[in-house]
């Protein structure tokens, strides 16, 4: 009876044919270490976000009137209301932790390059509409960083020569930052920009799936059906959907299905990432002040600008960039620039050894100068510009950049060691 | 179905046609979505000229007038403080005013209408915050210079005629809106002779 209902279902509508392509019989590579969590680990805060976000939407008002009270009202009157809140506000913070990481994992293994260059792509684009996300989340509960952080980055715009003072205006909705511009976040917030993140991370997956997972050893588990490749025991184990083997033109060596080994190990990963993100929640709600700065709990107030203005830490890498160049149309320029490398990588980097495992000790050295500048300018763009401070976050700046410059010049000729034929 | 051949021109045509009238109506079913993100009459309502009384004001006092949302300084400058605009041009970014910050009737020295008056849009020109005003120990920020506006955010200078220091953040002097004297006590901010 069960039986026949799957059938007729599976008949009309597929679903065990695409649980297994993409689940079951899906070859991930068997040498995943612990950087391969933060992927899923995305994906589970994404979900995080949209149930939280959605239970705050049915208490939170948005309006310059009422947010801020409605906010305090989640805090303190709704039950469990601190809790949703604390959840999706230190769910944004997680957010970036886990998807600077998955970033990270993916320059140290080369993961961008060939054929992955649309797959980091779609994951760009997905980072630059998860700051937008959060940044129009930020003005939400109408608090003085709030108000005045949104002042800053919408500025920002206005640098543009000749249409930057209508932009700004077009995206305020107002001559200043007003309820009009609080309620078109609030819209794009939930709705808008959700959507456009649901679809990317399904066109990520789906462009994943079509090349098939790196690994750190940065070498191909599908190799050519020649008759040389010899298989071991434990790959005749397994069988992978013939989708993966192009119909017996590949064959596929040191994979195990994605489905139980990596749902399992992945549960391991979400365990772990739990244990701190509810001691975050529960002790350690406002992160010391960088993850519900605290002017922010001040209502906003267009006349009062607090003594400093930082953004969130998130933000702050880049905007430590903004405000190194003495100009303000450069600062803008660079602080996009810095971003557009990162997206660019896949064409920056020349080389065709993918993972930092079997590349030059140099490249190993260039990419801690990326992380160390990254840290820097990050704790540089928390701390007010001045004296040596900015000085500092210039010379990250050049060092930041630098690491895209060197790469593309030594990654063409590159000594690199021999590579493995399986996964080590 | 016939069985006429192809007609590759004729297909060719109609599917421009189709492309171009389809692409003009998506443009224009885009016009309402682009343009209800302009400020709706109520915003432009509230964004209309305000007056304000200085009867009362004292010669070195600022007072603060809510224009379209933004900090509208009124500061009465005594003569020490006008006295010290000449003072210290050469430390200044743009001493004659030549970016257009403010009205033409604002380009000198003072940067306003009647000299002892000073009206200015209390808005860093970097990125937006409010500066301080400091009226008497301002030498701290800049040597020799006794009063002026100093922003927490990024740290711009500006002298007592919103005329921005060198090597700060800000790039141009403060803005100067719009303005007009109705009476000797009555200020009308938003709006002057050129703009009725």
């Amino acid at each position: 009876m069960f039986k026949n209902l799957m059938s007729w279902i599976e008949y009309r509508l597929p679903f065990m044919e695409k649980m297994n392509l993409h689940v079951m019989q899906y070859p991930a590579p068997k040498n995943f270490n612990f950087w391969y969590f933060f992927g899923s680990l995305a994906m589970l805060v994404l979900v995080n976000q949209i149930l939280t976000g959605i239970w705050l939407t049915m208490n939170y008002e948005p309006s310059a009137e009422g947010a801020f009270a409605s906010v305090e009202y989640i805090m303190r009157d709704v039950d469990y209301g601190w809790l949703l809140r604390y959840m999706h506000s230190t769910g944004a913070s997680a957010f970036f932790v886990v998807v600077y990481l998955h970033m990270l994992r993916g320059m140290m293994y080369g993961s961008y390059q060939k054929p992955r260059e649309l797959l980091w792509i779609f994951g760009m684009l997905i980072f630059l509409v998860l700051m937008a996300e959060a940044f129009m989340g930020y003005l939400l509960p109408w608090g003085q960083m709030s108000f005045w952080g949104a002042q800053v980055i919408i500025s920002i715009f206005g640098v543009i020569p000749g249409i930057g003072d209508d932009l700004t205006l077009w995206i305020r909705g107002d001559y200043v930052i007003s309820g009009a511009t609080l309620n078109r976040f609030f819209a794009l917030h939930v709705i808008a920009l959700p959507l456009v993140l649901v679809i990317l991370v399904f066109l990520h997956i789906m462009a994943l799936h079509e090349v098939g997972s790196n690994n750190p050893d940065g070498i191909d588990i599908k190799k050519d059906n020649d008759g040389t490749v010899e298989l071991t025991e434990a790959d005749k184990k397994f069988t992978f959907h013939q989708y993966f083997t192009r119909g017996g033109k590949k064959v596929i060596v040191d994979a195990i299905p994605f489905h139980p080994y990596y749902t399992v190990k992945d549960l391991v990963g979400v365990a772990g990432f739990l244990l701190v993100f509810a001691w975050v929640i529960f002790f350690l709600p406002e992160g010391g002040g960088y993850f519900l700065e605290p002017p922010n709990f001040e209502a906003a107030n267009p006349l009062k600008t607090p003594a400093h203005i930082a953004p969130v830490w998130y933000f702050t890498p880049f905007y430590a960039i903004l405000r190194a160049v003495p100009d303000q149309l450069f600062g803008a320029v660079f602080m996009f620039l810095a971003i557009l490398a990162l997206a660019l990588l896949p064409w920056i980097d020349r080389g065709s050894v993918r993972s930092i495992r079997y590349r030059s000790g140099l490249h190993t050295a260039n990419l801690i100068n990326f992380c160390v500048s990254f840290v820097a300018l990050g704790v540089l763009g928390v701390l007010p510009a001045e004296g040596i401070y900015t000085l500092l976050a210039q010379i990250f700046s050049f060092t930041y950049f630098g690491f895209f410059v060197l790469l593309w010049f030594y990654s063409k000729n590159e000594k690199t060691k021999p590579l493995p034929v399986r996964l080590t | 179905m016939s069985n006429a051949p192809v007609d590759h021109g004729r297909r060719r045509f109609l599917t421009i046609a189709t492309s171009v009238v389809g692409g003009v109506g998506a443009v224009g079913a885009a016009v309402p979505f682009v343009a209800s993100w302009m400020p709706s009459e109520k915003a432009k309502q509230a964004g209309a000229a305000v007056s304000a009384d200085i009867s009362k004001l004292e010669p070195g006092q600022l007072i603060r007038v809510e224009w379209r949302g933004k900090p509208v300084w009124i500061v009465k400058r005594p003569q020490a403080m006008l006295d010290e605009l000449a003072t210290h041009e050469d430390k200044l970014r743009d001493p004659e005013s030549e970016v257009e910050q403010q009205p033409a009737y604002a380009q000198n020295r003072h940067r306003s209408k009647k000299p002892e008056i000073f009206v200015a849009v209390g808005i860093c020109t970097h990125l937006g915050c409010s500066p301080t005003y400091i009226a008497n120990d301002f030498a701290a920020q800049v040597e020799g210079v006794s009063s002026g506006f100093f922003c927490p955010c990024h740290g711009s200078k500006f002298d007592m005629a919103g005329r921005v220091f060198q090597s700060v953040p800000a790039p141009t002097n403060l803005q100067i809106p719009p303005y007009m004297f109705i009476d000797d006590n009555t200020i009308l901010i938003g709006e002057d002779e050129g703009t009725a």
